[in-house]
């Protein structure tokens, strides 16, 4: 149990040091993007908060007046650590609204997307995976390989279009557009988790079969255990091990890679603050977004080093077995 | 080891996701007496000077001077206004018994509070008014200009400026909250994307019929077209060719529309090298087949721009004869200009090949559409166009260093509800990153300056004559197409009219069909 829990604290002090060092590289990385960017910011920012109809040359100036955009980029990066380390976000240049606040609710949204996203891709998916691992090759197996094709095929917007189609304009069950409705959310997560689907089947089913040709799985049989019981207590979780770190990786694709899905379904996510702060040179918005979205992934790849320790508590590693 | 966990895993997502369908119900049900309005226009700051439209639209503010559907100005919270002899004091005399939705008393003084504060704002065409002082007395709201300005009723219908209760804003000034005067008071507002208003027991006038309104940002065409036909919103704005012909197919929902005073035209630097020919100018115009363009874009043919303002500004569009389509025209004047064939099919003239950079933004979708067209167009001819899809705010920072050679734009012709106003900057003698770049004309100036200077009519229709007439022969900015605004709307509702100054969605002239 000692040992567990050294490993547990390792784990935890090895992420929380990448997430320190994640932070500064991203925001200083983010920062020399945006210097890099062509055009003038203050017309951008100017651009984004009055609109195309009213941003002019005075509107420009009055911005870079207000924001001291005039002051040298390292000064600007400099104000921007000191706050950021005592945890001082800033206000947006273009809303002037707490950074802390608006990325908090865009975040909220993505969370509340890519969770039940997963899940649903977490079902359809490694469900398909595993009836069809039963008998590789079968009728199952053949619809699986179809279906990972005709989902990973559809792009995702052509699948969320068709999906309002059917469940929002013909059966009416759901509504088309919106934010902040648990109703609201099953359209665009469907959509998510269906393209994701596909390919959960796909890795659940390899590593099914590969578990299921495996000795202990042979032992578990020949002992004389139930299917049913071999698939939960030796299968299932054995193949686990290899979905969950392939769970992270898709949950990372799913918190970073929803924009188009994000403006289909009218969700308001980080996927959304992020192009909105880019397109108007929002470097508080931008940096914070880029931040948390990097942060996410630390945390998410430390969920998942945890949950494989909890799934496969077995030594490894010459550090950990001395 | 528990080797249910995993199914109790999947049986409480199933759970989730169900229950999350069940919501869908029971938010239709409780939406019966809500008006649904839906719309591309996200709203990203409360302040007036900012995202104001949404908040006049939605009625929830005023203006204290507004304008009817003709445009023509009326009284908003300022009742009447009158100027000195001399047009540099101006009194605005307001309603009487106007509450905000807090319950405080619209007062002389809250409206200048508001009203400095917005005059600061450089984006606001308040800021562009020569204002010495804004003051109250018992009743009234005073200006005093330091020269005279004729257009100060036509710039108050603006909504920047738009008054705010003194609680709307923070100890920074800022604003944190809506307070308006309006018949509308704000119930739920989640930026970017939603607000929530419902009639104010404070409103002053008639009682509307439509009770409560929902607004709702949503960004894509393609939702929106299908919010509109699936019965998910009674009134949805700006539906793109494809969603209107969905519409116009559907049962219980019918298109409404409207020309706005808004011309996509191509703006340009007349002093550059090539552009600063006037047979240049001319022979791009002539090489536009802007029926076809109209009609495959927006797809509407009578959209197409022969005059540099709509026909719906009647005052401004005086009988000239419409914008030739003459492409032989076009080569013959290229050639007088001494644009001959090159070797690529690309026009020369002393080794230089003649190529331009066109800007645009894809705020408005059509624009990168028609800015693609132009292009196909202009190589007919032997013109080598690249197109760059970019920020809006590219095309005043262009101007600003003197970099930018063509630019096509969506001018709105009406910001306030006087042309005038936007007429006399986009024709600055100094140029204007809307307007003209590089371009005078001692003519245009006389008539502009005339025209503010309050010129009585037949006179005022002669220098507006005058200004088009020289634009028109002398294309500093070339017409392309007009834009029509349109909306599809619920059978649920009636007596909608489309306010083609989008100035407020008229929503307490909206009721509930029998």
């Amino acid at each position: 149990m000692t040992s567990r829990r050294l490993r547990l604290a390792g784990v935890l002090a090895r992420r929380g040091a990448q997430g320190v060092g994640v932070a500064v590289v991203v925001s200083v990385l983010c920062f020399l993007l945006v210097l890099r960017l062509p055009g003038d910011a203050a017309y951008r920012i100017a651009a984004g908060r009055y609109g195309y109809d009213l941003v002019d040359q005075e509107a420009a100036a009055a911005v870079r007046a207000e924001l001291g955009l005039d002051r040298s980029a390292w000064h600007r990066l400099g104000d921007w650590l000191i706050d950021l380390a005592q945890l001082d976000f800033g206000t947006s240049l273009v809303t002037s609204r707490p950074v802390a606040e608006e990325v908090g609710y865009y975040l909220l949204g993505t969370l509340q997307l890519a969770a039940v996203a997963l899940a649903f891709a977490v079902v359809i998916g490694a469900g398909a995976g595993v009836l069809a691992a039963r008998r590789p090759s079968g009728p199952v197996d053949r619809l699986t390989t179809a279906w990972v094709a005709s989902v990973r095929a559809v792009p995702p917007f052509l699948l969320g279009l068709l999906l309002v189609v059917v469940f929002s304009a013909q059966l009416e069950l759901l509504p088309a557009v919106g934010h902040g409705t648990p109703a609201s959310l099953v359209l665009p997560a469907a959509t998510l988790g269906l393209g994701l689907s596909g390919l959960f089947a796909r890795v659940t089913r390899d590593a099914v079969v590969e578990v299921r040709s495996s000795e202990y799985v042979q032992f578990a049989r020949t002992k004389g255990l139930a299917e049913r019981w071999v698939l939960l207590r030796h299968v299932v979780r054995n193949a686990a091990v290899l979905v969950v770190p392939y769970l992270g990786v898709q949950a990372v694709v799913l918190i970073e890679g929803v924009v188009v899905v994000e403006s289909l379904f009218s969700w308001q996510g980080l996927g959304h603050a992020l192009v909105h702060a880019v397109f108007w040179r929002d470097v508080p918005v931008l940096q914070a977004t880029a931040l948390v979205l990097a942060l996410l992934i630390v945390a998410v790849n430390t969920a998942v080093d945890l949950v494989v320790l909890w799934l496969d508590p077995r030594p490894r590693g010459s550090g950990v077995s001395a | 080891m528990n080797p249910t966990r995993p199914a109790v895993a999947a049986v409480a997502a199933v759970t989730l996701l169900a229950l999350a369908g069940c919501g869908a119900g029971a938010d239709r049900s409780s939406s019966a007496d809500v008006l649904r309005v839906a719309g591309p226009f996200e709203v990203h700051s409360l302040d007036p000077t900012a995202d104001g439209e949404i908040f006049t639209r939605l009625q929830v503010t005023e203006t204290l001077v507004t304008s009817d559907i003709e445009g023509e100005l009326v009284p908003g919270l300022a009742t009447e206004w009158s100027a000195s002899p001399d047009n540099t004091e101006w009194r605005f005399e307001l309603v009487e018994g106007a509450t905000f939705h807090d319950g405080s008393p619209l007062t002389p003084e809250a409206a200048v509070e508001a009203l400095e504060k917005v005059a600061t704002v450089e984006a606001s065409p308040l800021a562009e008014v020569p204002i010495e002082d804004i003051a109250a007395d018992e009743s009234a709201v005073l200006f005093d200009l330091a020269t005279a300005d004729l257009t100060l009723p036509a710039v108050l219908t603006h909504y920047s400026t738009a008054i705010l209760a003194p609680s709307s804003y923070d100890d920074a000034g800022q604003v944190t909250e809506v307070v308006g005067t309006g018949p509308y008071e704000v119930t739920d507002v989640e930026l970017p994307a939603s607000i929530e208003t419902a009639v104010s027991p404070e409103w002053r006038g008639e009682e509307p019929a439509i009770e409560k309104v929902a607004f709702q940002a949503v960004g894509r065409a393609e939702s929106r077209a299908l919010l509109a036909v699936s019965d998910q919103a009674d009134v949805v704005f700006s539906l793109e060719p494809a969603g209107r012909s969905r519409v116009e197919g559907a049962d219980g929902v019918r298109m409404e529309s409207s020309l706005q005073p808004r011309t996509i035209l191509l703006k340009l630097n007349a002093e550059h090298p090539i552009l600063g020919d006037v047979r240049v100018r001319r022979a791009l115009s002539m090489a536009l087949d802007r029926e076809s363009m109209a009609g495959a874009v927006l797809r509407e043919e009578e959209l197409a721009a022969t005059h540099l303002f709509p026909p719906s500004l009647e005052a401004w569009h005086p009988d000239l004869a419409p914008l030739p389509e003459d492409e032989q025209g076009a080569l013959d004047l290229l050639a007088e200009a001494g644009w001959e064939p090159g070797s690529d099919g690309v026009l020369e003239r002393d080794g230089e090949p003649l190529e331009l950079t066109l800007l645009t933004y894809p705020d408005r979708p059509e624009l990168p559409a028609l800015a693609t067209a132009i292009q196909g167009a202009l190589a007919e001819i032997g013109v080598r166009i690249e197109v760059d899809v970019t920020n809006s705010s590219e095309i005043p920072a262009g101007q600003a260093d003197g970099s930018l050679e063509l630019a096509l734009i969506a001018k709105h012709f009406a910001l306030v509800s006087d042309p005038l106003v936007d007429v006399a900057t986009v024709f600055a003698p100094e140029g204007d990153d809307w307007g003209v770049m590089n371009w005078a004309d001692p003519a245009v100036e006389r008539a502009i300056e005339a025209l503010l200077a309050g010129a009585p009519e037949p006179e005022a229709a002669e220098h507006r004559e005058t200004i088009v007439r020289v634009a028109h022969e002398d294309l500093p900015l070339i017409p392309v197409a007009w834009y029509r605004m349109n909306a599809a709307v619920s059978d649920r509702v009636d007596g909608f009219v489309m306010d083609p100054l989008e100035t407020t969605w008229r929503i307490t002239d909206l009721s509930w069909a029998s």
